[in-house]
């Protein structure tokens, strides 16, 4: 079955770790969807939070091969359903006098923020998940969106910590 | 201030290294000078493949990690083939390459290639030394990852600025690795399952694999098999694992393996499944194998669960660990009556061991051939079986399965999972390196002898009397056999001898030999091939013994790729089959 994954990894942070995952990826022909990494609270640590889209069988055996790699410490496939799951995107449209008043209503609505403005142009960034950021664009797309960059999803698991994750999570 | 070249020799002095296998470069010089200076022995072999296949060889003699040097750029590729060989094979290895200066690196600088981006798919772990203080802890490291858990290759790239700076060095006495968890023991609870599955089976079989060798666990596999009285079937990689003249030996299955191992696992109603990785040369059809049995799967390598076959009860452990516990628990229970009750399974599995012999014809028009199966067996004979075989890859390989018997672990060193031609002989030296008492021999064919045929000046020059008996058939067998099976017989490209004068004997390895100041002798008659075995044996030094054989033998049984056991052919009558379309199986 073909399923799309949010998988959280943790990761020591030195070089060659991401070459050596998307390695893993790449050489089953998976694409990655999208793809963030940044140091935790402890520097020496990243969290890596990949969302691709493969065989559930196939992306298991991944999940433990990349479990496997030396420099990671733990990985997690999150169902959709169990993980807050956010994105921030900046986008930058068309707005001149005319459509302007209409967009900030827009961008208002959506609880997303203007961050640059021009005479013919401005640039807007909004979080969300990727629902909410699908709709919020495709509005944008009536103005005539000139750019556009977003940082892929990030994840966390939806619940009280366990004891075990809290020791972790203050080690980190 | 030691020099990094220095700090490294010395790391490899504490990780109880004696001997490494190094081609000196520009960019591994530095390196070789820091040897000159150590009680290490440095083996310098003719080419940087050979010295990786000497490291493995080494390895999987001693059990120890092989260790390996070469120069950046060719040098560093050249030991490509032999990194994924181990990586295949779980061979602990650790390869050392010199790089560039550090201000070079990305550069195409000479000699320069990115040998850790090269390497990523088939090392178990690689470091590139980017500071001078972190040398000794990155070799224990590399040497810690390479032999613990399920073994493999750990690459260290060290650039020539690196050996060249100087530090004070801190050798540390353990490691940190956070994300490196190597150790499984089994669970309790499920230990006692396989128990309480054993007291219920009534057709028990043992699938075991290189896993019992990797973590030394012959002793406890035999005393498991001889407490429950289940028969055992090795992979190829098991060879050893378990005595093949043990009555609960059936040798080893999968596409050329024994018609009554292959049966047995398939037949049977419980497969414990030890150290081994489901290998599609050892199941064939996977969704077929075994399906009427229960698998039991226990292995050190989480990924290895369930990867290519759903198994009843995985359990994820030292291999060793397990069957220890195994024997702990079943050392208070009562099996007396398991002779008794496998019974029926023991006599059929005779019944197929009697039907289905491994066997082969003489000619009968030409009584002098020498019958490639014939030479193994007769140097079976005059070695006792106490010999440690290598092979080469190809038709010679699986002969050298089938008709030497194994009584002993780290025995049989052939390339299993890459299949590399070219392994033999150099994995032969290593073996003779890691035990100079025992009888070093490698099993090799034609072709494969001619990819790393260099390696006799090694042999000769370091005295290192590993000898080589090449069943030499002037083709490249195996390919020559499906031809034969799925192209009609058509020759595309595999006569390796001289096209223009297809009766001479070319290339004349006793020639070559004479080259590399090395003793060497042909034999073509069956007559003389008793004398001619033993004079190979009895020669102190290495030496070449070209044995002559025909190219029209296929090595059977065969199950075809792809295929489940009940195709197995077992006997050669390639006209009652249909001349079946290319076969999209590898």
């Amino acid at each position: 079955m073909q399923h799309r994954h949010t998988l959280s990894i943790l990761v020591e942070n030195k070089f060659g770790v991401l070459a050596r995952i998307a390695g893993l990826f790449s050489g089953r022909g998976f694409n990655i969807d999208s793809l963030n990494v940044a140091p935790t609270k402890n520097p020496t640590f990243s969290r890596m939070t990949v969302v691709v889209k493969g065989d559930d069988r196939v992306l298991e055996q991944l999940t433990r091969q990349l479990d496997k790699l030396i420099n990671v410490i733990e990985v997690e496939d999150f169902h959709p359903d169990e993980a807050v799951e956010r994105e921030l995107v900046l986008v930058k449209i068309k707005a001149d006098s005319k459509t302007r008043s209409e967009a900030m209503q827009i961008v208002d609505i959506f609880r997303a923020k203007i961050v640059d403005i021009h005479e013919a142009s401005m640039l807007v960034e909004t979080t969300g998940n990727p629902r909410k950021l699908e709709a919020f664009l495709d509005l944008m797309n009536k103005f005539g969106i000139l750019d556009m960059t977003r940082t892929g999803l990030v994840a966390m698991k939806r619940g009280q910590h366990n004891e075990k994750l809290k020791m972790k999570n203050e080690k980190l | 201030m030691t020099l990094g070249a220095d700090i490294l020799v010395q790391a490899l002095e504490r990780e109880g290294v004696e001997v490494v296998f190094a081609y000196p470069g520009g960019a591994s010089m530095e390196m070789h000078q820091a040897l000159t200076r150590s009680k290490i022995r440095t083996i310098l072999p003719r080419h940087e493949q050979g010295e990786v296949f000497a490291a493995e060889g080494y390895a999987r003699a001693s059990g120890k990690a092989g260790v390996c040097l070469a120069t950046s750029g060719p040098g560093a590729t050249n030991l490509v083939t032999g990194i994924a060989d181990a990586y295949m094979d779980s061979t602990p290895l650790v390869c050392i390459t010199g790089q560039v200066k550090t201000d070079y690196i990305g550069k195409m600088a000479f000699q320069e290639t990115d040998v850790l981006g090269l390497t990523l798919p088939i090392v178990k772990h690689s470091y590139l030394v980017m500071d001078v203080n972190d040398m000794a802890r990155i070799v224990k490291e590399a040497f810690h990852i390479a032999t613990t858990g399920r073994p493999g290759p750990v690459l260290i790239d060290i650039p020539k600025n690196i050996q060249q700076a100087r530090t004070q060095p801190v050798f540390p006495t353990s490691v940190d690795l956070p994300g490196y968890r190597p150790f499984h023991k089994a669970d309790p609870v499920a230990i006692q399952e396989v128990v309480g599955l054993i007291s219920k089976s009534k057709r028990p079989m043992i699938y075991c694999g290189g896993g019992v060798i990797s973590s030394n666990a012959s002793q406890e596999l035999l005393k498991f098999a001889e407490k429950t009285q289940i028969p055992v079937a090795t992979t190829i990689m098991g060879c050893g694992g378990f005595p093949e003249n043990h009555p609960l030996s059936l040798k080893w299955l999968g596409m050329h393996g024994t018609v009554y191992a292959n049966y047995a696992v398939n037949e049977a109603d419980l497969l414990l499944a030890i150290g081994v990785r489901f290998d599609d040369r050892v199941t064939g059809k996977v969704d077929k194998f075994a399906e009427h049995g229960t698998i039991v799967h226990i292995d050190i390598d989480p990924a290895e669960i369930g990867k290519n076959k759903p198994v009843a009860l995985p359990i994820l452990s030292d291999v060793k660990y397990a069957l220890q516990k195994l024997n702990e628990v079943l050392a208070s229970t009562d099996t007396k009556d398991h002779r008794a009750r496998f019974a029926d399974w023991h006599r059929q599995v005779e019944q197929w061991r009697k039907k289905y012999p491994l066997a082969w014809k003489e000619n009968p028009r030409d009584p002098e051939e020498i019958q490639p199966q014939a030479a193994i067996r007769m140097l079976y004979e005059l070695t006792k079986g106490e010999a440690i075989i290598t092979t080469g890859v190809g038709q010679h390989q699986m002969w050298a399965g089938q008709f030497y018997d194994f009584k002993d672990p780290r025995t049989f060193l052939t390339s299993a999972g890459l299949g590399s031609m070219g392994f033999g002989y150099p994995a032969a030296l290593g073996a003779k390196v890691a035990c100079p008492h025992r009888e070093v021999v490698d099993i090799d064919g034609d072709g494969s002898f001619l990819m790393n045929i260099q390696e006799l000046a090694t042999a000769y020059v370091e005295g290192i009397a590993a000898k080589a008996m090449v069943l030499n058939n002037r083709h490249l067998g195996m390919v020559v056999q499906w031809e034969d099976l799925m192209y009609k017989g058509n020759r595309a490209h595999t006569f390796l001898a001289d096209p223009k004068h297809p009766d001479a004997e070319y290339p004349d390895l006793v020639q070559v030999a004479k080259g590399f100041r090395l003793p060497a002798r042909k034999v073509s008659k069956k007559s003389e091939l008793r004398e001619a075995i033993q004079e190979m044996l009895d020669c102190k030094t290495a030496f070449v013994l070209d044995v002559r054989v025909p190219y029209t033998e296929h090595v059977l049984p065969m199950i075809p790729a792809g295929t489940s056991y009940k195709e197995i052919i077992i006997d050669r009558a390639p006209a009652n089959r249909p001349a079946s379309a290319p076969s999209d199986e590898l």
